[in-house]
Formats: C-alpha cells, structure tokens, sequence
C-alpha cells in the first residue's frame, strides 16, 4: 500500500505528513532536553557552589566542535538546495561534507571523554560532570542518530531519486530538519556547559 | 545517477530556482553571523563578568543564534501554521517545564516544606 500525503500535499494541514511528523518529533525532543535543561538549572541553584565551567572542560575543543556543527548545518541546507536546483552530484558532495564534519564531532568528543577519564573524572565524581555527561552524552547519541540517516541518503536512500525525486526532496529537508535542530541543542549546551 | 530538477506544486521552474539562488544566498549570511557570535559568545566570557550578567548575555546571544538556525535553516520564518500552532503548544510546556521547579527555590535555597 502506497503512503499517502508523501509528495503531495494535505489540503486541510498545507502540508505533506513526513514534515507534520518530523516536527512533531521535535517537539517531543525539544521536552527532552528542556527536562534534562531544568534539571541542570535546579541543581545548579541548589547547590553552595559550582564550579565555571571553563575550570574543568576544554574551551577551544568545545569552539572548534561548536565551528564544526554550525559548518554542518549549512552543508546540510546546501544539499538539501542543491537538490530543488536538480542537482544530485553537487548534493552529494555537501551531503557527504555534512556525514564528516558530523564525524569530526564525535572525534573531538572522544578525546574530550577519554581526558576527562585519565583525569579520574568520571559522572559519578559530582553533580556537575554528571549533568556535563549526561547532556553531552545525549546530544551524541543525537550525532549519531542523525549521521546514520544522513549516510542512509547519501548511500542506498538515493535510491529513490531515480524514481521519485520530489519525495525524496523532502525526506532530506526532514532529516535537514533534525541535524539542524542537533545543532540548535548545542548552541545552547556550549555556553550552558563551558563558559558560565 | 542522473540529475532530475525537483519541483515544487506551487511555482514554475525558473521562479523556483531564483527562489533558491536567493535561499543559499541568506544560508551564507547566517552562517557568516553564527561564526560570529560564536567568537563573541567565548570572547564574553573571557571577561569574568558577575554570573547573572553572564549568564543573561551567553543565553541571550545563544538565543538570537538559535533564532537564526530556527527560522532560516529549519524555513520556520515561512512555515505553515500548524507547525507554529504545535511549536506554541511547545513552548508552553517547555516553559512550565522551566520555570515552575523554580518556585520551589529562594535565594539559592530550596524551600523544604
């Protein structure tokens, strides 16, 4: 049975469903951090004292990664445009760029852990790594999640351009959506985290 | 792979791709001003300032970024308004989600009932 409303659109909501559905998604993930974010703020106000960020965590591996997020994100709109232009090999080529820099990430991320645990800080070790590891720790499997889609596009998933083009327009602007909101979540966690 | 030009219901091809000329064009100047206020973001913070000033300024700045990547990267400054209505619905929660708990907190200090 064929999916309905995937190209075409609703004439009740002015939309297709993939894009009602990814933002309904969000909005569930948008309650997931905002939870984790509430309970940074009242442990944080909870407690005597806490120290800056800044005092623990590595600031320019943090900028760098924050440059690198950002970078993908537009490489990601970029190849999401590049498709409305009908251009499939320049998609491809910013679709890849998107899925390394999303690499780059998580290699940064990996010495930024594997430092904190030859220091012996570890998220048991108090109140602030904890919230640090938790936080992070969830936005990189977010990373992950959004890379394994995006590889999905750029690999067996192009598939589908071949026969359906628009459709598959659209499910790149809804993964589009989702690294995108990837990054909105670290704009907020690098200052929350690093610098106050 | 050959290319295929993906088309819209709503406009013809060569309004579509000035659309999207125009589209890349503002990508660029968003990306541009992230990079920015990121510098800015850390350059403020070199200054140590007390922590409700620093905290308000990191959230403000990280705000405007975060409007930035919303409304032109997510397309949010044109969207239809059932994605909005659900985006308010959103907000809502996520502001009893963050401010009530705080009730609960005074002068730094939990109130133990």
């Amino acid at each position: 049975m064929e999916i309905p409303y995937t190209v075409e659109i609703r004439r009740d909501t002015g939309l297709n469903n993939g894009k009602i559905a990814i933002w309904l998604f969000l909005a569930s993930e948008v309650m997931l951090f905002g939870a984790l974010f509430a309970s940074y703020i009242l442990i944080r106000t909870g407690s005597t004292s806490w120290p800056r960020g800044d005092t623990i965590l590595n600031v320019p591996l943090a900028t760098f990664n924050t440059i690198v997020l950002i970078s993908s994100s537009v490489t990601m709109v970029m190849a999401w445009a590049s498709l409305m232009r009908g251009r499939f090999n320049t998609f491809r080529v910013y679709m890849a760029s998107t899925v390394l820099l999303g690499g780059v990430f998580l290699v940064v991320k990996y010495f930024e852990y594997s430092h904190k645990f030859h220091d012996d800080l570890f998220p048991r070790t108090n109140n602030f790594l904890a919230i640090y590891f938790t936080l992070t720790g969830l936005h990189m499997l977010h990373v992950i999640g959004g890379m394994a889609v995006n590889a999905y596009f750029l690999g067996p998933g192009a598939k589908l351009w071949k026969t359906n083009p628009v459709w598959f327009t659209n499910r790149v602007e809804h993964s589009g959506l989702f690294w995108h909101f990837v990054d909105l979540v670290w704009i907020f966690l690098f200052p929350t985290l690093y610098l106050l | 792979m050959s290319e295929h030009a993906a088309t819209t219901q709503h406009s013809g091809a060569g309004d579509h791709a000035v659309d999207i000329d125009r589209h890349v064009r503002i990508y660029i100047t968003v990306f541009v001003t992230l990079m920015a206020l990121t510098i800015v973001t850390v350059a403020i913070s070199r200054f140590h300032l007390p922590v409700p000033i620093a905290v308000s300024v990191a959230l403000l700045v990280a705000t405007i970024k975060g409007s930035l990547v919303a409304c032109y990267f997510m397309h949010l400054i044109s969207e239809k308004k059932l994605i909005y209505a659900v985006l308010a619905l959103t907000v809502a929660f996520f502001i009893v989600l963050i401010f009530v708990p705080l009730l609960t907190v005074h002068d730094g200090y939990w109130i133990r009932g």
